[in-house]
């Protein structure tokens, strides 16, 4: 088991190498000049030239790669070029709503795709079978921030239940934050929802037609027994690997939902970026999102232990 | 004895279930009578399909959902169980019937230990507090005979062995004393020597608490073993029924003397020790060892066949007899090189293929072909027999005409219809569809035809004429055959020398006579003490 741990921490390594160069490829091969952005629409090509030798962007592309690497491996992330901050101060900030977007929608999604599956599997073919199989197609192709403008028409502006945009921290207000919680997590949890039921439903139907499901009937245990305690157990492992494939969905939706709702996350952090060719706080954003996937579906690989005893690292 | 005592546990009357519309037949059961008393073991025997389980299923109220009673009762101890609502069925369920299954291997919810599991039936059915419950599962798992009860109770069911699991499922069935056990072909997936104790098992702990065994099986082995009363079904109506020792020697219906007749002897037939043919298959000191892959751990070794020296002549049938993971299917694999071995040689002809690259072994593949046992899963389900039956030899160059004429001819040997190329396998039966897998092997004109457990999943009917048609080709073709089967007495009927193995080592080999009549190997006196009713000469019936 620790040395499962320790074998796949280590292969994290490679992962993080190859994003790194991707990334900073990609930023310095696409056209947009972050100098030209900072100096503005009026500066002068040598004012422009000036702000380039500060940030060391006239460096040979190699060179600063390795002045970067060097700089993150001892924990050095770098100066924001646009938001006058280091990039560590900035992630910091910003992190807290993203967290709390992705924890929200994580619960809600999974406490209620799960027994949405499992009831839709038990009543295969049923009204609410279908109703469940509808949804999910829905889920999957509505865009989310079609689904986001909608929410907010619909409970924010017409039923004026919950406010349309903004963040208040957790700290400062506890309800104010979950009000404005609501509506992003709903938003990004309809595609979460939409897969993870039917991949439930799938598993379940599947196990439902095992042996030790027909033994426990004949046991004479009663139908929620044999749903819950012998069936969904079985059916967890595919269900977990969705879900820690879906934090991938989690992230890239982050960063419309967190548009839609003006939430100051990373999600926002990366669009500002983007828009400002700020290259060090993108590098460190997408090198960040990638830690937590990896790390995420570590922890999956891990818990199946949990659910299944024949699964041993 | 009381009035109850003699009350019949079971009684089932005129019951019919029906087939949902579209089906082969109208009724799964149709009008089906016969009684179970207590301290009773009733056999129902019959060939797939003939409604045995159905029959099993409908008394435990666990038929599927498009199967339904349409006429009859089924009383338990008086109780019309039809007629029960669905909470008095789950009542009864362990307390007054309880059932086993066929797979041990998967009966068993593998994620709850095997305590956990049988805790489950008491929780459920009794007030028990959790020590009393505890300490009643542990007797149980003893009266099964399971060591260490303590251990057994924590374990899990991987990490058991399946006639191990199939005590746990006999525990489970019995820990709360019901008076009928139904019991669906619990040892048809089990080696020979476990099915001989958990039938023994099984009859012990019946006779002691007076339980009424409904008893399941195709094998009448096993019912010679076990059963008192038999009754023998044929598309889901009752062909004939009386005592044990009446129906297998002085059956009266045709159908029942006609399935007697099909069970293949456990006297070997004498073809007399030929040694005149070519050797077409030699192997010597054949070897495979499985290495595990562990980064810091130790490497898992599991020598899975060691030092197997064979040799079969044209025009003979060697045998391969052994239990689960003796290494028999492992050695045919390793002559048709579907997988590697790592020692030893194999001679095909005067060819050695143990060693050779994939690339220069090609030509050679045709030389040896394999029936595998499944015919189910064995064939592509979406391309046509023909098709299926002429892509080996097109592979080696020949025409698609000249391939199907061959296939047309071959259809007929296998003697089916040569029309139904163009059909798919779903179309086909299990023994159908075994043909068309011989005819497939034969359609590349191998030296060598191994059968690794071909008749196995088949109907003994069929399998009788399974077995006659690999004969009766092996004599037209004069081939060589390894017959790769766990079942003596399909290896007593079809093999001029057997090989038996044991733990990946050929602990006995040499002519079916003489490993039959005076075995030497202890390994292989106790697999013949084993064989389900090897005390019973199972008649031939003119039907």
């Amino acid at each position: 088991m620790i040395d499962f741990i320790a074998r796949r921490l280590i292969a994290i390594i490679p992962v993080l190498a190859v994003v790194a160069i991707f990334v900073f490829l990609m930023l310095r091969l696409t056209p947009g000049d972050p100098a030209a952005v900072i100096a503005g629409d009026n500066a002068t090509s040598d004012q422009i030239a000036d702000i380039r030798t500060k940030l060391g962007l006239d460096e040979p592309i190699w060179t600063q790669f390795a002045i970067w690497i060097g700089n993150v491996l001892q924990g050095n992330f770098g100066e924001s070029f646009f938001f006058k901050k280091t990039v560590a101060e900035l992630i910091a900030q910003r992190v807290e709503p993203t967290l709390a977007l992705a924890i929200c929608t994580l619960v809600f999604a999974v406490s209620l795709s799960v027994p949405i599956g499992v009831m839709a599997a038990y009543r295969q073919g049923s009204l609410l079978d279908r109703a469940v199989m509808g949804f999910s197609v829905l889920g999957f192709s509505v865009p989310g921030f079609v689904i986001g403008y909608c929410l907010i028409y619909v409970f924010a502006i017409e039923l004026g239940w919950l406010p349309v945009q903004g963040y208040v921290r957790i700290g400062v207000n506890f309800w104010q934050f979950l009000e404005r919680m609501v509506l992003p997590s709903l938003t990004l949890s309809v595609g979460f929802i939409a897969l993870i039921s039917r991949i439930t439903r799938a598993s379940v139907l599947e196990v439902l037609n095992e042996d030790y499901i027909r033994t426990a009937r004949a046991k004479g245990l009663s139908n929620r027994v044999v749903l819950m305690r012998h069936a969904l157990r079985n059916a967890a492992v595919p269900i977990l690997t969705v879900i820690g494939l879906g934090i991938a969905i989690l992230i890239g939706g982050a960063v419309v939902t967190e548009s839609v709702f003006g939430l100051p996350g990373l999600g926002r952090l990366t669009v500002e970026a983007v828009l400002s060719r700020d290259f060090p706080t993108i590098q460190t954003v997408i090198l960040l999102f990638s830690v937590v996937y990896v790390v995420v579906n570590l922890l999956i690989d891990i818990s199946y232990t949990l659910f299944d005893p024949r699964i041993r690292y | 004895m009381s009035t109850e005592a003699k009350q019949p546990v079971l009684e089932v009357r005129n019951l019919s279930v029906a087939l949902p519309k579209g089906g082969d037949r109208v009724h799964a059961v149709e009008k089906v009578s016969f009684t179970v008393n207590p301290g009773e073991i009733v056999c129902l025997v019959g060939e797939s399909g003939s409604g045995k389980s159905v029959i099993a299923f409908t008394v435990m109220g666990l038929l599927a959902k498009a199967l339904k009673p349409t006429s009859g009762e089924i009383l338990l101890q008086g109780e019309n169980i039809l007629a029960a609502s669905e909470d008095r069925l789950r009542e009864l369920r362990c307390t007054r019937m309880s059932m086993i299954f066929q797979e041990p291997m998967t009966a068993l919810n593998p994620v709850m230990t095997c305590g956990d599991q049988i805790d489950e039936v008491l929780s459920t059915h009794t007030q028990l507090d959790a020590a009393t419950r505890k300490a009643k599962i542990i007797a149980i798992l003893a009266r099964v005979k399971l060591p260490e009860p303590e251990r057994i109770y924590a374990s899990f069911p991987h990490q058991l062995s399946g006639g191990q699991r199939q005590r746990i499922m006999i525990a489970m069935a019995l820990v709360l004393d019901p008076v009928l056990l139904i019991a669906d072909e619990p040892t048809t997936a089990l080696d020979v020597t476990t099915q001989a104790e958990i039938l023994k098992l099984v009859a012990e702990l019946q006779a002691g608490q007076g339980t009424g065994v409904l008893f399941i099986t195709h094998d009448f082995g096993v019912v010679a073993e076990i059963a008192h009363r038999v009754a023998v079904l044929r598309w889901g109506e009752l062909v004939e029924m009386g005592p044990t020792e009446q129906i297998l020697s002085r059956p009266v219906q045709g159908y029942t003397k006609m399935l007697i007749s099909s069970v293949p002897s456990i006297t070997p037939v004498h073809r007399g020790v030929r040694r005149d043919g070519t050797t077409i298959l030699r192997t010597e000191k054949l070897g495979k060892t499985y290495t595990g892959n562990a980064f810091f751990q130790k490497a898992r070794v599991v020598k899975a066949a060691v030092d197997v020296d064979l040799d079969i002549r044209r025009g003979e049938t060697l045998g391969i007899v052994g239990e689960s993971g003796s290494g028999k299917s492992t050695v045919a694999r390793c002559i048709a090189r579907l997988i590697d071995p790592t020692e030893g040689k194999v001679y095909i002809g005067d060819t050695e293929i143990a060693t050779m690259s994939a690339r220069k072994l090609r030509p050679h593949r045709r030389r040896v072909q394999i029936v595998f046992q499944d015919p189910y899963r064995s064939m592509n389900p979406r391309i046509t027999v023909g098709d299926f039956i002429i892509e080996g030899p097109m592979n080696f160059g020949i025409g698609r005409q000249e391939a199907m004429a061959r296939a047309r001819k071959l259809m007929e040997t296998v003697r089916l219809d040569p029309n139904a190329l163009d059909r798919f396998p779903h179309q086909f039966s299990g023994g159908q569809r075994q043909r068309i897998c011989i005819a497939r092997a034969l359609a590349m004109e191998p030296e060598l035809l191994i059968a690794d457990e071909a008749v196995s999943a088949l109907d003994v009917s069929v399998q009788k004429q399974v077995l006659e048609l690999l004969d009766e080709i092996r004599v037209r073709l004069n081939l060589a055959v390894l017959f790769i089967t766990h079942d003596l007495r399909v290896a007593a009927q079809i093999c001029d020398y057997v090989a038996v193995m044991s733990k990946g080592r050929v602990v006995e080999y040499g002519s079916a006579e003489q490993v039959f009549g005076s075995p030497k190997a202890d390994y292989t006196k106790a697999l013949f003490a084993a064989a389900p009713g090897r005390h019973w000469e199972f008649g031939k019936f003119a039907a």
